[in-house]
């Protein structure tokens, strides 16, 4: 039986009075892309900054490979890596010189040739002299995704990473996405607005709403789980009719 | 502790500095502004004053040394806040990096750019006013370095502060060091001071400092007193503030406080 990457155990956490995540549990397996679903508010952000031990829960437990996050964090985030839309870079850098310094705290081997490798996957090689200030919002999110490969993860966290990105971008992203996880066996947990995209990469879908999990499984379950014709309208209907 | 992760983020402060100029510029306008204004004010009000011969030392050197706990504290706390606005803290704190690696690179970067505002300062402060700050001899370095050691204890309980309380806080990154400019008898003896004020100077490592700067100046005789007590003050100070900073760290993330500061 496959061992689980990241195994998540009544996960919880309330801010104030406001619980934001309520008993959840999950695992994700090797090579598998999980997406986590709900209208804002319903605790997906929140379930990935404790996965990166940003945010520490109520309670619960969090294993990723196998180890404790709250005793092994150190060893866990060198394998692990994140991307977020709402995240930036230090502006006065350029692009090759902001993935030196991270490829240095990964402690990465062969730093210039991965530079070039991810800076080539990503199709910005010929920014990488660019100061970070310069570029336009769908360049730097691919900077923040490059500078999500540069370790070579074996699980990813992606916040809406394709947000800012044009269609054809984001497109080569997503196909990018699933020939690194085919061949390298990469695990994600993703978060996204976009139920095309969210239907496209997704081998599972846990939808959340006020912090706890209304359903899970495969795309094509949840839509029909939730009385929709496609992820978008299962989306509206499980939104509203849910909304107090 | 990894030097690695260390390293990374001391080599990414080099090349912010080096690629910006309002930063380039800090590090030479307010001490060439300090020391010329202030400089020139002391040369004023020292004309006709034969006997305090000792006045341009003492004013001087003083201000040379006050800027040296005021830079390594800013040094600090300002490098933070410049992560928060260019919205970069969450991706550091993703990485394997660990907050005590963060803050010792910046401890690394504030010391490199002190030894150059303290290297101009010295140099303009012989060539203006023909002030050597070496006639205060060997002792200047253990001085230096109980100054570094404070400013790193202010800027450190700073960033825990800002941690706490977020960007209303960040008046503090500049300003809390000046909290210490009245009690640390920068440019009076600590006996000038209301007796209160005495007791609350003596629990403070830059007063011994300072006092022992004037006591090299004038005498010639190395304050070891003063010197131990600094010494064993400054030892408590840096390690409350790396306590402090700890408590604060883990309290921030238990709150959800550091996602929020970061994006």
């Amino acid at each position: 039986m496959r061992e689980p990457v990241v195994e998540v155990q009544g996960l919880t956490k309330t801010f104030k009075k406001l619980k934001a995540v309520d008993d959840v549990s999950f695992e994700i397996y090797p090579g598998e892309i999980l997406g986590l679903l709900g209208p804002n508010g319903a605790g997906k952000t929140t379930i990935i900054h404790m996965l990166l031990g940003l945010t520490t829960p109520d309670s619960g437990f969090i294993k990723i490979f196998g180890m404790d996050l709250q005793k092994e964090r150190e060893k866990i985030m060198q394998e692990v890596n994140f991307s977020s839309t709402y995240v930036s870079m230090p502006n006065s850098l350029s692009v090759r010189e902001c993935l030196q310094v991270f490829a240095r705290l990964y402690k990465v081997n062969n730093r210039e040739k991965e530079i070039s490798r991810v800076l080539q996957e990503f199709e910005i090689e010929d920014i990488g002299n660019k100061l970070i200030r310069s570029l336009s919002s769908g360049q730097e999110t691919r900077l923040n995704l490059a500078k999500a490969f540069i370790n070579r993860p074996k699980v990813l966290f992606l916040d809406e990473p394709t947000a800012s990105l044009d269609p054809d971008i984001a497109d080569k992203t997503r196909t990018l996405l699933l020939r690194i996880k085919k061949e390298q066996g990469l695990s994600i947990l993703y978060t996204s607005h976009n139920m095309k995209e969210m239907e496209e990469l997704s081998d599972r879908i846990l939808f959340l709403h006020k912090g706890s999990i209304i359903t899970a499984g495969k795309p094509e379950e949840v839509i029909q789980e939730l009385k929709g014709r496609d992820l978008e309208e299962a989306f509206i209907r499980a939104a509203r009719e849910r909304r107090v | 502790m990894k030097y690695h992760r260390i390293f990374a983020l001391f080599t990414r402060n080099i090349y912010l500095y080096k690629r910006s100029f309002p930063r380039m510029l800090e590090i030479f306008y307010w001490p060439l502004l300090d020391l010329l204004v202030w400089g020139f004010l002391t040369v004023y009000l020292t004309r006709g004053q034969e006997n305090f011969p000792g006045f341009v030392a003492f004013f001087i050197g003083a201000l040379i040394l006050w800027d040296i706990l005021w830079r390594a504290q800013t040094g600090i706390s300002v490098s933070f806040l410049e992560d928060i606005w260019s919205k970069n803290l969450l991706n550091l704190f993703t990485s394997p990096l660990k907050p005590e690696e963060y803050i010792v690179a910046l401890m690394m970067v504030g010391t490199v750019k002190l030894v150059v505002i303290a290297a101009i300062m010295t140099f303009l402060a012989w060539l203006v006013y023909s002030f050597n700050i070496f006639v205060i001899g060997i002792s200047l370095v253990p001085f230096v370095l109980n100054l570094l050691v404070l400013g790193w204890a202010i800027g450190i309980f700073t960033i825990a502060l800002i941690l706490r309380f977020g960007q209303e806080a960040e008046v503090l990154a500049w300003a809390l060091g000046f909290l210490f400019l009245p009690i640390s008898a920068v440019f009076y003896p600590v006996s000038v001071l209301p007796p209160f004020v005495q007791a609350i100077a003596r629990c403070v490592p830059s007063s011994y400092v300072f006092e022992g700067m004037r006591t090299v100046i004038a005498s010639g005789k190395f304050p070891l007193h003063d010197l131990m007590w600094a010494v064993g003050l400054n030892t408590l100070y840096i390690l409350f503030a790396f306590f402090f900073f700890r408590r604060i760290f883990n309290l921030i993330k238990r709150k959800g406080l550091l996602v929020r500061i970061g994006e």
